[in-house]
């Protein structure tokens, strides 16, 4: 690239990579700058061109280039953007030397052999650019644009040159006055001015621009430069004396040696003398490679290049830098001496292993040259490692969470396939099981291996697939919290039991029901304390640290991890404590973990199902002995804990055997003559759960559960009626027990809560409900009698499938009778059943082809039929 | 000691204290008298010193931090005398194994406050904490941590923001998480060892009477 004169760009940007002094430097002016409308960038820059600025080849750097195609950018849109300001006339053209040829101009330009003028022209017919060659001169913006667009790959130089010919190009623009007016006047006067002069207004308009372009040119040189930072004393200190370890005489040796040029430090860690310090520059070796000449090397906080060399006689050092700047001495070396490179490689590994820790921050790009050994020759590359090494920098803080998160990660993928066998084995048992009644009813064979074919009963069968693992990305912004929660974690680590007490009950304050909370505390490796405290004697760091672990395994990804780091054995043993407390929240922990399959297993193979039976007992078996502390809870709450972690655990076959092999049973049908919702809801669920089974069908009738069931069915809280319904649906198909819920007067509440229908899942249990009690003719009575039949067609339209199944089923079954018929013709309850013939849903189209069989019985009804049946089947 | 002297102290102590039945009291004091009777017989001056009292802590009810083991023997003495008499021993002995809630609040409060003016301050706190931390920290860092430690116990419990802990602002934090009882260090007996100690002193205490 052609280089021009006194390149103010350059020296601009060279003198801010210098050193991080510089760098604030520029923050202040920055400051100025936007105190006075005149500080861009360009002109403040041109101060510090007098500081120790030496005329010597200078290339374009990065960051010169990349300010250079801001502000090449910035004026080519120029005439786009601001069609307005493009025009303004500038108070004196922009003049400097150019390189292109008048014959690039095209049309809008008077072109002869050695000059061009634009058509374009101020008032008074001046034209708003002229060349003549090499000179030019442009007076507005939007010639400045064109010229750009004329100069094509030339953009950048002709930018360079007019900056560089141009040093106050804002006076050149706007004019001295306008300079001076802004200095020193108010928001007022201004505001004044603006009203009154249009000129002005523009002018303004044009200041603010380039104060904007200002500011955009100094974040951009802000992001360069917050790369380069790096290179300090320190680091080219360790480097050395690493280097000075692996030197000396030998073939294993990396290099013959290494000294410093001057044994003096300065205060600073420089060696530099101070002339030569302002230029950023830290040091001097002298390095003798092995198969080279001794080189002499400048370390500065720009990078690292050759210099002249050491003359003989004075002892003096040439500080003119000969070739190209490398990014660190390693860099450099490699590039100068072949053997050193090869040498270096052997004790890479050792090299990196030796950099003290605070050195971390440098390590990666270390790996990445041992990686790619060929050494990068082309400045460019230099370049590109420098801005990894940047990269690199900022994320290393979060090396501990990523390296972390590989472990875990590769363990919840083993997990994963497991699981996802055993879904398998799954799948294949239903698809042989015989379905009946529309909820999947299986064939069990007892037996480890189909065990976890679940029933299906559960809900909660989609948390069965492994959940996609959103850790955060290493690049987001982290929260405050993060850093936190990683002290915290460091004092549960470090401290004693007082420390990590604080630290427990400090956890505890943030929204531990927020994900990132939650991830966090996985992330800075929270889990694994929070889980080994449960292994200590300390009852408090054992509360505290359940508690935090109880909040946070609402969150899937943690409930994996959990049982991942084994965390429910030792939750299990828990269970056996004598502090309450500790018992209750456990089992509140495990209810929350045992959301999925493995889990479940878990808890049962670790002997969970017997101790959480036993809590249901709790209080009533007042022989056991309870010790006094301060941090106990009532005995309902401890059965209450039980019940929630068996509803969790009740999701499989095996696990509903273990409950009733423990003497589940009669414990919670006690449980259930309780009137606490917090109580019964569990408990109502882990029947309605376990109903699935045909043993827990008949203890259920046999305990009188139905009557406390029927009872709850009058409750407030949806959620219990839901489940109410729910294990009346599932224990429904026994005859006895459809007359047990008549007889309790079941049937009137399951009817009345059929008219509320924003509750899907509990109007899905409702109709569930009634239809197998509307097996019984003495309950279809009743159901006539309390209009649940016109209710349920009014249900055939407008609801999912899970509701639609149910009803249809229902209605199949009241259709059996004239007098219901009758009613469902009435009703209009002929063309909605036909309308769901075209279903794909099996499970519905069986009871729709039973409903509608049954009102085909009806000479009436078949008249219906045929009008709207015969068409759908043609369909 | 003579059996009608006993009687008698058993009657005036247990007039003050209520959570002991009297044959209780009674095998606490004969427990005192065991630990501090001299070789020389003689019992009616006899005072447990610190030394003594601190043995006791460590022994039985498993307490380990000198500095926290010397305040709980502050609080125990409630004249200041440097001694604890029978009177002091059983009124202490009776919050520190069978107190209420309020009891065991106002004894930490007293532990950690130690006869100053009735505030905890940051300055306590970091005394107290300085070796909770393991030595795994460098030194600064430790400091470091510590001042952290202490700042994040004042955020809990300094609820005026006064800078330091008032009863008031103790008992409304404790009475919010009970964990927060003995946030400066462990001053209490824990469950295991109480009982322990109860079934020791009071078993042996029906095997004598009868």
């Amino acid at each position: 690239m052609l280089y021009r004169g006194c390149p103010l760009l350059g020296s601009l940007s060279l003198n801010e990579k210098r050193n991080l002094h510089r760098f604030k430097l520029r923050v202040l002016s920055l400051t100025q700058s936007i105190n006075r409308p005149m500080g861009v960038a360009l002109t403040r820059s041109a101060q510090w061109t007098a500081a120790g600025y030496e005329t010597g080849t200078l290339e374009i750097t990065p960051l010169n280039e990349s300010i250079l195609n801001e502000i090449t950018k910035f004026m080519e849109s120029f005439i786009h953007k601001y069609p307005q300001e493009a025009k303004f006339v500038f108070v004196e053209p922009l003049e400097w030397e150019t390189n292109l040829e008048p014959s690039a101009f095209e049309s809008g330009y008077i072109v002869s052999e050695t000059a061009v003028k634009s058509e374009e022209v101020d008032k008074d017919g001046e034209p708003l650019l002229l060349l003549s060659v090499p000179q030019i001169k442009v007076r507005s913006f939007g010639q400045l644009s064109q010229l750009l667009s004329i100069a094509k790959d030339n953009k950048l130089q002709e930018t360079q040159a007019c900056i560089e010919a141009n040093r106050d190009p804002i006076v050149k623009i706007l004019g001295s006055d306008y300079v001076e007016l802004k200095e020193d006047s108010t928001t007022v006067t201004i505001l004044d001015n603006i009203t009154k002069d249009n000129e002005l207004h523009i002018k303004r308009k044009i200041a603010i621009l380039l104060k904007q372009l200002d500011l955009h040119l100094l974040n951009h040189s802000l992001k360069h430069i917050s790369l380069e930072i790096h290179l300090n004393p320190a680091r080219f200190k360790k480097d050395i004396e690493l280097l000075k370890r692996y030197s000396g005489k030998g073939e294993q040796t990396v290099l013959e040696s290494i000294e410093y040029t001057s044994e003096y430090e300065f205060s600073n860690g420089c060696r530099a003398p101070p002339w030569r310090q302002i230029q950023g520059e830290v040091c001097y070796v002298l390095v003798k490679p092995h198969d080279v000449e001794t080189l002499c090397i400048t370390c500065s906080a720009e990078g690292v290049f050759l210099n002249g060399g050491k003359t003989e006689e004075e002892g003096e050092i040439n500080y003119e830098r000969q070739g190209e700047i490398y990014k660190d001495l390693v860099t450099c070396l490699k590039d100068k001496s072949p053997v050193f490179s090869e040498n270096m490689s052997k004790h890479e590994i050792r090299f990196i292993e030796e950099q003290p820790k605070d050195q971390q921050v440098f390590e990666k790009p270390k790996i990445e040259e041992v990686e790619s050994p060929a050494t990068d020759s082309e400045k460019s590359k230099t370049q590109k490692n420098q801005i990894n090494f940047g990269k690199s920098h900022m994320t290393k803080r979060l090396e501990p969470s990523l390296k972390w998160r590989a472990t875990v990660d590769y363990k919840g993928h083993k997990s994963s396939v497991k699981d996802s066998q055993e879904e398998k084995q799954g799948k294949i048992e239903k698809s042989t099981a015989s379905v009946s009644s529309g909820r999947t009813q299986l064939l069990r064979k007892g037996g480890e291996k189909v065990e976890e074919t679940a029933s299906e009963s559960s809900s909660e069968s989609e948390e069965d697939e492994e959940p996609p693992d959103h850790r955060q990305e290493a690049n987001a912004d982290l929260p405050s919290e993060y850093w936190q929660i990683q002290k915290l974690v460091k004092y549960l680590k470090g401290g004693n039991q007082t420390a990590t007490v604080i630290a427990l009950c400090s956890m505890k304050d943030f929204n531990l029901a927020q994900e990132t909370c939650q991830l966090a505390i996985r992330d800075v490796g929270g889990l694994e304390v929070l889980i080994n405290l449960l292994d200590t004697d300390e009852v408090k760091c054992k509360i505290g640290s359940l508690k935090i672990l109880k909040e946070i395994s609402h969150n899937p990804q943690i409930r994996r991890n959990i049982v991942d780091l084994g965390g429910l054995p030792i939750m299990v043993n828990i269970l056996d404590s004598p502090h309450k407390i500790l018992k209750c929240l456990a089992a509140e922990t495990i209810a929350n973990v045992a959301k999925f399959k493995r889990a479940q297993r878990a808890v049962r193979q670790h002997g969970g199902i017997t101790k959480l039976v036993a809590l249901l007992d709790c209080g009533q078996n007042s022989t056991e002995l309870t010790q006094p502390s301060l941090y106990e809870t009532r005995d309902v709450e401890v059965a209450r804990c039980g019940a929630l972690a068996l509803w969790s655990c009740s999701k499989s076959h095996s696990n509903k055997e273990a409950i009733r092999k423990a003497g589940g049973i009669p414990l919670l049908a006690r449980l259930l003559k309780t009137s606490h919702e917090d109580m019964l809801i569990p408990v109502v669920g882990t029947l309605q759960e376990c109903a699935s089974e045909e043993n827990y069908r008949a203890a259920i009738k046999a305990e009188r559960i139905i009557e406390n069931l029927v009872k709850n069915l009058n409750s407030e809280n949806e959620q219990l009626q839901e489940h109410c319904a729910m294990a009346i649906y599932q224990c429904a198909e026994d005859e006895e027990t459809r007359d047990l819920v008549r007889l309790h007067g079941g049937l009137k509440p399951l009817a009345s809560l059929l008219n509320n229908t924003d509750n899907k899942e509990r109007l899905a249990a409702v109709t569930g409900a009634i239809w197998k009690c509307s097996i019984s003719k003495e309950n279809v009575v009743k159901f006539r009698e309390y209009k649940a039949i016109e209710t349920l067609v009014g249900l055939l339209t407008d609801q999912p499938e899970e509701v639609l199944v149910n009803v249809v089923g229902a209605l199949g079954e009241c259709c059996q009778e004239y007098e219901n018929r009758v009613i469902v013709r009435r009703c209009g309850g002929i063309q909605p059943l036909v309308n769901l013939l075209v279903g794909i849903n099996q499970a519905l189209l069986v009871n729709v082809t039973k409903a509608v069989g049954a009102c085909a019985v009806e000479p009436d009804s078949m008249a219906m039929l045929e009008k709207w049946f015969v068409p759908s089947l043609v369909v | 000691m003579e059996q009608r002297a006993l009687k008698k102290l058993v009657e005036s102590i247990s007039k003050t204290v209520k959570t002991f039945k009297k044959n209780e009291v009674e095998s606490l004091i004969r427990l005192y008298y065991s630990f501090v009777e001299k070789p020389s017989g003689k019992l009616t001056n006899a005072r447990m010193d610190c030394n003594t009292f601190r043995g006791i802590l460590h022994n039985i009810f498993g307490m380990t931090d000198d500095m926290l083991m010397d305040r709980v023997f502050f609080v125990f003495d409630k004249d200041s005398d440097n001694h604890i008499s029978v009177q002091e021993w059983v009124e202490g002995l009776s919050v520190f194994l069978r107190g209420t809630f309020e009891e065991k609040t106002n004894f930490c409060f007293e532990v950690y406050y130690l006869n100053g003016d009735g505030y905890i301050s940051r300055e306590k706190i970091f005394d107290m904490l300085k070796n909770s931390l393991s030595q795994q920290f460098p030194e600064e860092e430790n400091d470091e941590g510590i001042r952290e430690l202490v700042d994040i116990s004042m955020k809990k419990m300094d609820h005026d923001n006064d800078g330091k802990i008032s009863f008031a602002d103790f008992e409304k934090a404790v009475k919010k998480d009970r964990l927060l009882l003995e946030i400066f260090g462990p001053c209490l007996p824990d469950a295991k060892n109480c009982l322990h100690f109860e079934a020791l002193v009071f078993r042996n205490n029906m095997t004598t009477s009868f």
